[in-house]
């Protein structure tokens, strides 16, 4: 019933992650057994749990960086977890905000952002010119002649990615380091700069893995500002944290992840002032 | 003074025995290798008659054959080296790392000198390609450096984090694009210093291809050797002239690496 691009659940909105029965293992441990859930656009999710309960390997394994032994992860009408769907085209439009920033270190700033969108669009002019070519050789034969597509200008492309670079970080309030390199910024910059990355992709979701667990206690403010900034325009988010307070003050849903699977899920008041499983109960008492 | 030599005596007597024998050893050698006829013998070939100009086409041609056996090597080591670092998920991968290792296997189980007269004199005729010595050298040691580059450069690649791979491909690069852009850059720049001492290696070993008939530094003071009959300072000048050259590209790599480290922190 679910699943396909634009094809909405009972609830009238429209899906945009769809996981079913989706298993991770390694070796002989079930990290994930069976995760049924979806998520909706527009939607803020933030997943909880205790160490080891498989929260990361679950939003890794939205985009595939690990890969999933079983199920299905249904993202604009393609299972993604089949080996065999082009996952690069989907990863585009799912970004990604990892613990340690990952920024690229011989990249400045402003070439960390226009990296990919750069090669990106010029692969696509590229695709779209041999398109074209195959397109005109076949109107000699064909009666009703097709359309050319229409190809880009390969040099506004860069122009355009950066243009939108500084746009972005502007908005940040660090377009004045957009040439220096990400050693040399704090922690907190660094993960802001790494947000707008994924920003600058124009992804339909961004997941974010534990993005603050690495920063100093001052730095993280800044980035949940940023994270906050996002979630209020309205940008679909699946959060691991341990901030909880940006889960109560964010989420539209919180899950909470325990043993391999969501043992727990609901609005925010739900689970944090009426939690009915007792493992919730036991991991909400221990840190709050 | 005297407490001292009561105390040192043997040390003095060594010492002053070492003295004595250097002295006459020093003399002795002179008379008997006669250095300053030989070095008029050297001075006669080597200016007089332009023996320089054969030690000029050696030091061409030791340049040519290291430098674009490096660059070969860098290529094919890269290759093989991102090759053997892919999931391993399809069969062609598979099939493209046993390859890899066999080939690495191979050009690491035989010495230079044993593939450079296989490649010369046996597989370029098999195929029927005439090469000039130097330019067949040039390949030969291109595809053995890279069998040693493969080596290092997984070792680099591995030293980057693998969280910059990842990166790359969460924003949407294909696998080649993230390691040829982010991944081997940063590699690169771990290794350098290896690379420069495989570099400074294969300088040296290219003093074996004198035997396919290319010049080089060592044929070129060979031939100079044997045209005179006088070997001793065509081969201390030729000894001479590697520690040069070593020492200078070992200067250059320090160079090279400190500015590298400077693009990272400005």
């Amino acid at each position: 019933m679910n699943a396909n691009n634009g094809i909405n659940d009972e609830s009238g909105k429209k899906v945009l992650i769809d996981v079913v029965g989706l298993r991770k293992v390694y070796g002989s441990k079930v990290v994930l057994d069976g995760v049924s859930e979806q998520i909706h656009e527009g939607e803020r999710v933030v997943i909880i749990g205790p160490s080891g309960s498989g929260k990361s390997t679950f939003l890794r394994c939205l985009n595939c960086m690990e890969d999933p032994d079983g199920g299905k992860i249904i993202f604009n009408g393609d299972d993604i977890a089949d080996m065999k769907v082009d996952i690069n085209k989907h990863r585009e439009k799912m970004g990604m905000v990892f613990q340690q920033f990952n920024l690229f270190n011989n990249k400045t700033v402003l070439q960390n952002i226009t990296l990919a969108p750069v090669y990106l669009g010029k692969k696509r002019i590229r695709r779209a010119k041999i398109k074209n070519a195959f397109i005109s050789v076949g109107n000699l034969f064909r009666k009703d002649k097709k359309t050319l597509l229409e190809v880009g200008d390969k040099s506004k492309v860069k122009a355009d990615a950066e243009a939108n670079a500084h746009r972005l970080l502007q908005r940040i309030g660090l377009d004045d380091r957009a040439d220096e390199y990400p050693s040399r910024l704090s922690g907190g910059q660094k993960q802001r700069v790494a947000i707008v990355r994924a920003l600058a992709m124009n992804p339909e979701v961004i997941l974010f893995d534990e993005p603050t667990s690495a920063l100093d206690p001052e730095m993280v403010g800044e980035v949940l500002e940023l994270m906050k900034q996002l979630a209020n325009e309205g940008m679909t988010m699946v959060v691991v944290t341990h901030e909880m307070g940006f889960a109560r003050e964010v989420a539209d849903r919180v899950f909470f992840m325990c043993d391999g699977n969501i043992a727990e899920k609901g609005t925010p008041e739900q689970i944090f002032k009426n939690p009915q499983n007792p493992r919730t109960k036991q991991f909400l008492d221990s840190i709050l | 003074m005297k407490k001292f030599f009561k105390k040192h005596w043997i040390d003095a007597i060594v010492i002053a025995a070492v003295a004595v024998f250097l002295y006459f050893g020093a003399c002795s050698i002179y008379t008997k290798f006669r250095f300053a006829k030989k070095w008029n013998i050297f001075y006669d070939y080597f200016v007089v008659n332009h023996g320089y100009n054969k030690l000029v086409t050696g030091l061409k041609n030791t340049g040519i054959i290291a430098v674009s056996g490096l660059m070969i090597g860098i290529i094919i080591g890269t290759l093989i080296a991102v090759v053997k670092v892919i999931p391993p998920y399809k069969k062609i991968t598979r099939y493209a790392q046993t390859v890899g290792n066999i080939y690495v296997a191979f050009f690491r189980g035989t010495p230079i000198v044993v593939q450079l007269l296989v490649g010369y004199y046996i597989l370029l005729p098999l195929l029927s390609v005439n090469l000039p010595p130097v330019t067949a050298c040039c390949l030969i040691f291109g595809l053995n450096s890279g069998a040693y580059i493969s080596e290092i450069m997984r070792g680099g690649i591995k030293s980057v984090d693998p969280g910059q791979l990842e990166a790359a491909r969460a924003v949407g690069l294909p696998f080649s694009v993230a390691m040829l852009k982010v991944v081997v850059p940063q590699a690169i720049k771990n290794i350098l210093p290896t690379l420069g001492n495989e570099f400074i290696a294969l300088i040296k070993e290219t003093a074996v291809v004198g035997y396919v008939g290319a010049v080089d530094i060592t044929k070129a003071f060979q031939d100079q050797g044997s045209n005179s009959y006088e070997y001793m300072i065509p081969y201390l000048v030729m000894a001479l002239i590697y520690i040069v050259i070593v020492a200078l590209i070992a200067a250059m790599i320090k160079l090279m690496e400190r500015r590298l480290a400077k693009s990272e922190r400005k």
